[in-house]
């Protein structure tokens, strides 16, 4: 059984769906990793910026921190529904 | 007093309820996917819920809450961490779900040519970083409940001093654990969770409330407040006060500082997805997508949490105070529990501050154990699959037996985390978690992704991507200021595991992430090359279409 589903590798449909997966997760990575490190980089290095008052006691990091909660979600929701829509079903053809 | 006797009555209303689950998941666990994958009958919500309670361990519920009541902002970078890191997850889930059986080790042998050593470097991993990850947990107990039954001021409870009472709650601790794990194994296990889980979040909705509800639901003005009563003013709610200080006049020392921060920040967003504890929660639900849905829950549940933890924290900075916090745990971990007393005694008096905190106290408990439990279940799981299973009985053995094999191994490392933990019970060991952390980012995460992802791997990438990127986080850290050589500047006391007067330290950073993840997926590539192996061209495809389809999956 070693190696079984190999042939499968070849079929067009399957390297679309590798294609199309590929593409979302590098494209979430470079997105969430590159907006995390901003946020972490801004902390480190740009405190002065981060320090500035957005509303009450509200600062610019506690707003960008609260983003970070806000992008995750939106991202989960983004990813899951792109699953559904374009990676689930090309997964159950070659299932 | 009464305080104290609801406290430990709902300790032991839970670890009834938990034996009782046990004992009902005992009767139902019948074959390897019974005991390591509780029957894969999970849905995918009951999973998230289960893998939300995995993950929020007592050192984040009570640990950031204490972080930002001392410090401020700084400690809602661990929340931020910690959340991020679930998206990472979110993509590698479905494939580890569909491309393995029960464990790490399945996913990484399903390619290579030479499958022992891959499963034995696993092994390894899975083992160290769960036993690490306990040490700090169990030690935390310890201190923790006999904070939370109030024997630390020199009191006695049941005839015990505090001494002896963080000796007997790791026991009893480590005790219950055991035996969750080797009757119940993941059927008892995710229960646990689910339990754990659900009071968490409970608790934590009930003090945010009321947190706000002091401050008539203005966030702004609980900040000011926090900033007020902490006596930093506004800085306490900028980042900086604990992390990537800046040290005037002294450029090195605030880059070291900084690069710090940056190499703890790297490590919680990468090692999540590598926590043994968590993936071996991927294999209990019946499909890659259910697994998918079951890491959108965690993700859900997880973010909800952290954003309560501002509340928690800023509120017991404002309402519970800086002093009243440092004078029960210098580290902050009583600062929940306390605010729970406070809020409680402003709505309900002295009953209502005695039910709170005895509640929140329970959830902690609660916490603990659950935590506890999945990392040995994780442990002995790899140990009986990975290492009796197909190593030593090269993939066949009786299942029988390989379940038989995974009890007897959750006892050997249940009780090894207990005489460890023990022995370490007066030490500050609040490190090992992000040590923990670093780990899974170096060791096993460029074994994930490499093994999905690149045509070219082979087994002895595998083992070189796991032992190096194990070893170098562990000799960093070794050789790091929070093992030996820091003092406090004020006090002269040391502030790492060895004495003040004790100085090994090589290696700046006190988290190794940085240097160790980069080293971990270096040793992988290098392995690679290096072993003159061919990989399987054929296999790896298999695995690619495994992975991605969920074709021919368990």
């Amino acid at each position: 059984m070693v190696g079984g589903l190999a042939p499968v590798a070849g079929y067009e449909r399957f390297l679309l769906l590798r294609r199309r997966f590929r593409r979302a997760a590098a494209m979430l990575v470079a997105g969430f990793l590159g907006w995390y490190f901003v946020y972490v980089g801004l902390s480190a290095f740009a405190r002065g910026f981060m320090a500035r008052t957005v509303v009450g006691h509200v600062n610019v990091a506690l707003l960008l921190g609260l983003l970070q909660f806000v992008s995750t979600f939106a991202l989960t929701a983004a990813y899951l529904a792109y699953a559904r829509r374009r990676l689930d079903p090309l997964a159950g053809e070659l299932r | 007093m009464t305080g104290r006797a609801l406290t430990f009555g709902l300790f032991l209303a839970f670890i009834l309820i938990t034996l009782g689950i046990t004992i009902w998941a005992r009767v139902n666990t019948r074959g390897a996917d019974d005991f390591y994958a509780g029957g894969r009958t999970f849905s995918g919500p009951q999973n998230g819920v289960a893998l939300a309670g995995d993950y929020m361990s007592a050192a984040s519920f009570l640990g950031i809450a204490g972080i930002i009541a001392l410090n401020g902002y700084d400690g809602f970078l661990y929340s931020i961490g910690f959340l991020v890191a679930w998206l990472l997850a979110l993509l590698l889930v479905e494939l580890v779900r569909n491309a393995g059986r029960f464990t790490l080790g399945d996913v990484l042998a399903r390619r290579v040519r030479r499958q022992a050593p891959v499963r034995r470097a696993a092994v390894v991993s899975t083992v160290t970083v769960s036993v690490f990850y306990l040490l700090a947990q169990m030690v935390g107990a310890g201190a923790l409940v006999s904070l939370l039954l109030g024997i630390h001021r020199g009191e006695r409870f049941l005839g015990m001093d505090a001494a002896t009472a963080k000796t007997v709650t790791i026991v009893v601790v480590g005790a219950l654990m055991i035996f969750y794990v080797a009757f119940g194994g993941m059927k008892a296990t995710t229960w646990v969770q689910i339990i754990k889980s659900a009071l968490l979040m409970a608790g934590a909705v009930v003090l945010t409330a009321l947190v706000l509800g002091r401050f008539g639901f203005d966030v702004s003005a609980m900040l000011g407040s926090a900033a007020d009563a902490s006596g930093k003013g506004e800085a306490f709610l900028r980042p900086g006060l604990r992390y990537g200080q800046d040290v005037p006049g002294d450029t090195y020392r605030t880059i070291v500082n900084k690069l710090d921060f940056i190499s703890l920040a790297l490590a919680l967003v990468l090692g999540t997805a590598g926590l043994p504890h968590i993936v071996a929660r991927f294999f209990a639900v019946p499909d890659g997508r259910a697994a998918r849905t079951s890491v959108s829950w965690a993700i859900g549940l997880v973010g909800a949490f952290y954003l309560m933890t501002l509340a928690l924290g800023f509120g017991a900075a404002a309402l519970v105070g800086r002093q009243a916090i440092v004078a029960q745990d210098p580290s902050g971990n009583t600062a929940a529990p306390q605010l729970a007393q406070a809020v409680g005694e402003h709505v309900g008096g002295r009953v209502g501050g005695d039910v709170l905190l005895a509640f929140i106290g329970a959830v902690a408990f609660a916490t603990i154990l659950a935590v506890v439990s999945g990392l040995v279940l994780a442990s002995s799981t790899s140990l009986a699959h990975d290492f009796f299973g197909q190593v030593l009985m090269l993939g066949r053995p009786r299942e029988s037996q390989e379940v038989a094999v995974a009890r007897f191994a959750s006892f050997l490392v249940g009780s090894l985390a207990i005489v460890l933990a023990v022995v370490a019970r007066n030490l500050n060991v609040a490190f090992l978690v992000a040590l923990a952390f670093a780990m899974a980012a170096s060791a096993n995460l460029p074994a994930i992704v490499l093994s999905l992802f690149w045509r070219r791997f082979n087994s002895a990438g595998v083992v070189a991507g796991i032992y190096g990127g194990l070893i170098a986080a562990l000799v960093l850290v070794f050789f790091s200021p929070v093992v030996s050589g820091k003092v406090d500047p004020v006090t002269g006391e040391s502030l790492s595991l060895f004495p003040a007067g004790v100085d090994f330290h090589l290696f700046p950073l006190e988290n190794p992430g940085l240097v160790s993840i980069p080293i971990g997926f270096a040793c992988a590539v290098a392995g690679t090359f290096a072993g003159r192996e061919k990989a399987d061209a054929e296999r790896y495809d298999d695995l690619s279409v495994r992975a991605l389809t969920g074709a021919g999956s368990h």
